[in-house]
């Protein structure tokens, strides 16, 4: 008798746990407009990862057959001097204006940023001025002054990786590679890092929310790969806007991406995959400098933890040239994986412009070999 | 009510990020700053909760408000959604508005994020470009940086990127009649003032200081806020 109870509890407790869970799930669905974007560019991802923006445009375009609209006029957001505080909080909310203005008349709503703190910035903007209407007039009122422009708000506000979470099914239908060891048959194991604006301020916002995510851990598992949970996944890597920006504070960057390190090594991951643009370019370059000062490297094989874009990783999967992707701007090589995932690359190519013109090569590095 | 409290309850980051706190401690807990630097959030929060008027100055002439990177990490995990980073960034404001910063070593970095983020938004559009980001003073970016920098518009031309071209594409030039607007913005909203506020104070605590700073990146000043 006792032992039917217990297993009437435990079956009851079950349920309860995934009734619970999906009551969760659905406070973060998300809804992400299905085609007809306008695409503002990111400081951060241009500057570091060009190709990414180049590679989800051709996926967007070439492989799904979307409309998205790429304009010169569109500006920096401001964003990151907002928050290293040197930008005032009506100046950025007037730019902002102005680049829903630029959407507006190019007649769209679905307004889709490269960038992280863009997103969140827009985010937050949208609220303040859901929340504080007199607020909303006045940057209308600033907007006008400045520019004589007008604006609609968006209808859908989505980031890009929003867009690839959505199709990624039709990704992998496309897909000349899945994210599985060839030799093996083991899938490749991954961590992911979403960028703390993405959801940590407004987590209805984002897919799955701020705790749990799902917007990169769907296009790992929908690839083939496997989610790899450890400690401080939801640590940020360390930007912190002035933190990084000035030369004195850049220690607090650097320990925040080795926090994560050290708490990811025991679980030996072959790929660190991120949402955000300054991401990527933290948790790849920290590596290298972790390296260079103390001998210490977090890889297989005494080598670095290769560090990618989402954008990178669907034209992998797609199989573009990885160096169209630009991987060869990273500090972290990705040749050890591709090479486990089966990905066919011209190593001779990788340090070549257009036309196979010759760069010559970087430095070599003390330990992170990335030839 | 003191003045500088009055001052706060205008910015809309202060009332929405500061509404019950019941000192749990849990943005203490999560904050990467309060891991890194000597900061507590909790701590700050329970000054400004006295409204005292000397203390909120103190506050705002200290170092304490300058170590947070706004992850807003406390924001997602606060029992009464408070957002101590939203906080201090009202409290940012208000201590560049009073000219309070410069009385802080960490305060007066502002002059360096000015004249680097805020200086590149106005002539290029971008709150950062490539080109402007030296391996000299980013020795962190490695060798693949050094090679990049050399071999700039043939790296960006291969990764589809329109490096300082006319048109749409990753790090176009920005239109001209794009960046008057962009600057006229900055105009009419005050962040042209803000600019010259950080400017002007910086320029007189170097004057207090004896330390020489001119309108570069090479001053004793300013060598000193940013290395």
């Amino acid at each position: 008798m006792t032992g039917w109870i217990i297993l009437i509890l435990t079956r009851f407790t079950v349920d309860m746990k995934e009734e619970g869970k999906r009551r969760i799930w659905q406070d973060y669905q998300k809804e992400i407009a299905d085609d007809h974007y306008y695409y503002v560019r990111s400081c951060v991802r241009q500057t570091f990862f060009p190709g990414s923006e180049t590679a989800f445009l051709k996926i967007l375009q070439t492989e799904l057959n979307k409309d998205i609209c790429d304009q010169a006029i569109h500006t920096s957001c401001t964003g990151i001097g907002y928050h290293s505080d040197v930008v005032l909080m009506d100046t950025t909310m007037t730019v902002v204006a102005r680049q829903f203005a630029l959407m507006t008349e190019a007649g769209y709503t679905n307004f889709v940023p490269s960038c992280i703190t863009s997103f969140g910035l827009y985010t937050e903007v949208l609220e303040t001025w859901h929340h504080f209407p007199e607020i909303e007039a006045r940057i209308r009122d600033f907007l006008w002054k400045a520019t004589k422009r007008e604006f609609k708000k968006p209808a859908n506000l989505a980031h890009a990786s929003d867009i690839i979470y959505k199709f990624r099914k039709e990704i992998a239908a496309k897909a000349k590679y899945k994210l599985i060891d060839k030799d093996t048959g083991e899938p490749i194991r991954i961590v992911e890092h979403i960028g703390c604006h993405y959801s940590k301020m407004f987590p209805g916002k984002g897919v799955g929310g701020a705790e749990y995510p799902y917007v990169l851990v769907g296009m790992i598992e929908e690839w083939g790969g496997e989610v790899i949970d450890y400690p401080e996944r939801r640590h940020c890597c360390g930007f912190g806007f002035r933190q990084y920006v000035i030369k004195a504070n850049r220690g607090y960057s650097l320990s925040c991406s080795k926090k994560k390190f050290d708490s990811m090594e025991p679980y030996h991951p072959d790929l660190i995959l991120t949402n955000c643009p300054g991401c990527p370019m933290f948790l790849d370059r920290w590596q290298y400098a972790i390296s260079e000062m103390e001998g210490k490297t977090y890889g297989h094989n005494g080598q670095g933890i290769p560090v990618m874009t989402y954008e990178e990783l669907a034209g992998l999967v797609l199989g573009y040239d990885p160096w169209d992707l630009g991987l060869q701007v990273h500090q972290v090589g990705a040749e050890s994986l591709m090479d486990r995932i089966g990905i066919q690359y011209d190593k001779e190519k990788k340090y070549k412009g257009l036309d196979g013109k010759d760069l010559g090569m970087p430095h070599p590095t003390s330990n992170i070999n990335f030839v | 009510m003191g003045r500088l409290y009055d001052k706060l309850m205008l910015d809309v980051r202060f009332i929405e990020g500061l509404k019950a706190c019941i000192h749990c401690g849990t943005c203490t807990a999560i904050c990467p700053a309060a891991e890194f630097w000597n900061y507590d959030p909790r701590q700050l929060i329970d000054v400004l909760q006295s409204k005292d008027e000397h203390q909120i100055e103190e506050l705002l002439k200290s170092d304490m408000i300058w170590f947070c990177g706004e992850c807003m990490s406390c924001k997602t995990r606060c029992p009464r959604d408070n957002a101590p980073g939203l906080v201090i960034m009202a409290l940012r404001n208000l201590s560049q508005e009073m000219g309070y910063f410069t009385e802080s070593e960490k305060g007066r970095q502002q002059l360096a994020v000015k004249r680097i983020i805020g200086d590149w938004i106005l002539k290029h559009g971008y709150c950062l470009v490539p080109n402007e980001i030296s391996f000299e003073n980013h020795p962190e970016q490695g060798p693949m940086w050094e090679w990049e920098l050399a071999n700039m518009p043939d790296v960006m031309a291969r990764l589809g990127a329109n490096f300082q071209g006319s048109g749409p594409g990753a790090l176009r030039k920005i239109p001209d009649e794009s960046m008057e607007e962009i600057r006229k913005i900055f105009e009419v909203t005050g962040g042209l003032d803000r600019f010259n506020q950080i400017e002007n104070c910086s320029k007189r605590k170097a004057d207090e200081r004896g330390e020489k700073l001119d309108d570069g990146m090479d001053n004793p000043y300013f060598n000193t806020i940013y290395g």
